[in-house]
């Protein structure tokens, strides 16, 4: 009856962040962004078999980008289990916010030679609308990119937790939150460009932004954002928060009944998530040098989640490589045979779901686990 | 007075007593045995009387249907009480009336002397330390035994703290103890969702546990379990008597003789009788209406 409890058996201190290996490959990943990459693409020869080309460098830019929204997808779908058909718009959120700045960045080099932006002097209008007042700031506009998907995000969730709104329900409503806003950026009189959105940008801080350097710069930025979101991200999961949030996935109810307020974690996490695809978006224009409605499109939405499932659900390295392996293959499926694109990412997300529910990940486990 | 309610009158004053001698009883402020003229704390769980739980002329219907009729019932601290009654008696409605899950339409219900458990929510409940186990286990099942206790523990649950949340050696005592109390040491890194239907039964006593409950309220905790998984759950509830208060409502008999000291026998809402289990099984009247000739 009387035994004595052995307390040397339990752990003191949660694990470290990333296993030996684990760290040995985020540094490795680390170099490569922030070293490899750039020499070998500003210094090395272009004859050369280590030239990493333009074309290259704008890829993998724009994928690390999606691989930032596949992992807050992850965290908000895989380890909290709220799956979200609207993550798109938080990220067009947060390029638009980016396009304004730089449109204003323009200055007087557009085609109209006007200080406002070409397409209000083609609407005729006199003067900038309220919402445009902060974005010649650049600060502001930081500070904007994170408030303004981050605040909707608060809004919608605290909503839709509230009313235990869940499951199905609650990814239907984030797909027509999408949609609806599509259609209003689509508007000319809101103000963002209607359906061309915002293009032709020139520079950034003043600096231009179609040289080399510069693409090279928001490369190794958006590289070590994508690495740091994931050791954020990477903590949250070993933290007791993302342990209530996977009980939250598997056994609301019963959360609740150990005295949690969920509706607190569910909302805290959908929003961090949201902040996070908004950053992704913020860099991703820059990048692409384009940023209209159609990013809000339902199905951009959806190919998030696509990404997320094959890479494999709630182990966040995962995501990151599904990004890769879809957008990589749609890259060069689009080229190759730009007809069976859209059949080939239907059928990639069915025979996910029905034979590898773990994605790439599980998959990897499952062989390394058999042969062991 | 006759002498039964005597001897269960003095059984609670020792039980008591063995409480202030291992001063687990918050109600130190009263003064020991002084009972006369003390500051009435409210809000405070004040066992002086020797009783726990108290429910008196409890009724509720639904629909018409009196599922709880004049229900009174006197539970004492650390006391293990086990109910038995034929389906329908009112069972797992008196379980919902104590966690504040049913509002009863009459009574009176007190939390020690001073608490009117009709005043307070069902997390409020719940948090004042009237926990309670549902029939069909709910343990996360994607979280290790010791994740599963780890999220049970008694502490602040905001997201704050749970961020930046660290076990500290006391807590790490508590889980430790906890888990040798429910026999799951050896289980402490597996997946709760592979463990045994016993198992499972048995961690989930321990989250409550780890709450540091007062009042068990157990719902038929053998229900579909072995035979040796049913002996080793009687041993843990005995090894729990005394630390706290425990109310089974079972129909496995041979469990409750292993179990009991005193059965409550309920039927269409009432107490039928009450007593030591030989006493309540040779009764006329529970025989007629529960155990069957």
């Amino acid at each position: 009856m009387n035994q004595q409890p052995s307390p040397q058996l339990l752990p003191y201190q949660s694990a470290s962040l990333l296993s030996v290996n684990g760290w040995r490959g985020f540094i490795v990943a680390l170099i490569v962004i922030c070293v490899i990459a750039p020499v070998s693409n500003v210094w090395v020869p272009e004859n050369s078999p280590f030239h990493l080309s333009d074309y290259a460098v704008a890829l993998i830019g724009k994928i690390m980008c999606y691989a930032i929204c596949a992992l807050a997808m992850d965290l908000v779908w895989g380890i909290a289990g709220v799956l979200s058909l609207g993550h798109g718009l938080f990220f067009a959120l947060g390029g638009y916010m980016m396009g304004m700045y730089l449109m204003r960045q323009i200055g007087r080099d557009g085609n109209y030679h006007s200080d406002l932006p070409d397409f209000m002097v083609f609407l005729d209008w006199k003067a900038l609308p309220w919402h445009w007042t902060l974005s010649d700031s650049f600060i502001a506009t930081l500070f904007l990119i994170v408030l303004v998907p981050g605040l909707l995000a608060l809004v919608f969730g605290f909503f839709a937790f509230r009313s235990r709104i869940k499951g199905v329900y609650f990814s239907i409503i984030t797909q027509a939150l999408t949609f609806a806003a599509m259609l209003l950026f689509f508007r000319n009189e809101t103000g963002f460009g209607g359906n061309n959105g915002f293009t032709d940008f020139k520079r950034i801080l003043n600096i231009p932004i179609a040289t080399q350097s510069m693409r090279m710069m928001l490369f190794v930025l958006t590289g070590m954002c994508l690495l740091g979101c994931f050791l954020m991200a990477r903590y949250i999961v070993q933290s007791k928060y993302g342990r209530v949030l996977q009980a939250i996935r598997d056994a609301e109810n019963r959360v609740m009944f150990c005295g949690y307020s969920t509706l607190q974690y569910k909302l805290s996490i959908w929003t961090l998530s949201a902040v996070m695809c908004g950053v992704a978006g913020a860099l991703y224009v820059p990048q692409v040098g384009i940023i209209n409605p159609s990013e809000m499109s339902p199905a951009n939405s959806i190919e998030i989640a696509i990404w997320t499932a094959v890479g494999g659900r709630g182990t966040l390295i995962g995501p990151i490589i599904g990004a890769f392996l879809v957008n990589g293959a749609k890259s060069w499926l689009t080229v190759v045979a730009p007809s069976i694109w859209l059949y080939f990412l239907g059928l990639l997300f069915i025979a996910v779901t029905l034979y590898l529910p773990g994605g790439v990940i599980g998959l990897i486990k499952k062989l390394t686990g058999s042969r062991a | 007075m006759n002498p039964e309610l005597m001897q269960s009158g003095a059984k609670r004053l020792a039980a008591y007593q063995e409480k202030l001698t291992q001063s687990t009883v918050v109600n130190t402020a009263a003064g020991g045995s002084v009972s006369l003229g003390r500051p009435h704390q409210s809000g405070e769980l004040d066992l002086v009387h020797g009783r726990i739980l108290y429910l008196e002329d409890v009724s509720v219907s639904f629909d018409g249907f009196k599922a709880i009729n004049k229900l009174s019932l006197d539970i004492a601290p650390g006391e293990l009480r086990c109910v038995i009654g034929p389906n329908g008696a009112g069972k797992t409605t008196m379980m919902d009336i104590i966690t504040g899950k049913t509002r009863p339409d009459e009574g009176l219900i007190y939390f020690g002397s001073t608490i009117n458990l009709l005043k307070h929510t069902e997390p409020e409940i719940a948090a004042m330390g009237i926990g309670r186990k549902f029939q069909k286990p709910t343990v996360f099942e994607k979280l290790s035994v010791f994740e599963n206790l780890e999220l049970a523990l008694k502490t602040h649950k905001d997201v704050r703290s749970s961020l930046f949340f660290r076990l500290d050696s006391e807590q790490s005592d508590r889980l430790s103890e906890v888990l040798h109390t429910i026999k799951l040491v050896d289980h402490i890194h597996h997946t709760a969702g592979n463990l045994s239907h016993g198992q499972k039964q048995w961690l989930e006593i321990g989250m409550l546990l780890m709450q540091e409950p007062r009042v068990l309220l157990l719902d038929e905790p053998v229900a579909g379990m072995t035979d040796e998984e049913t002996a080793r759950t009687a041993e843990l509830l005995l090894q729990l008597k005394g630390k706290h208060c425990l109310i089974v409502v079972e129909h496995d008999m041979k469990f409750i003789e292993a179990i009991s000291d005193i059965v409550t026998v309920l039927c269409d809402g009432a107490v039928l009788a009450q007593g030591p289990l030989a006493k309540v099984a040779a009764d006329e009247r529970v025989i007629e209406s529960y155990l069957g000739r």
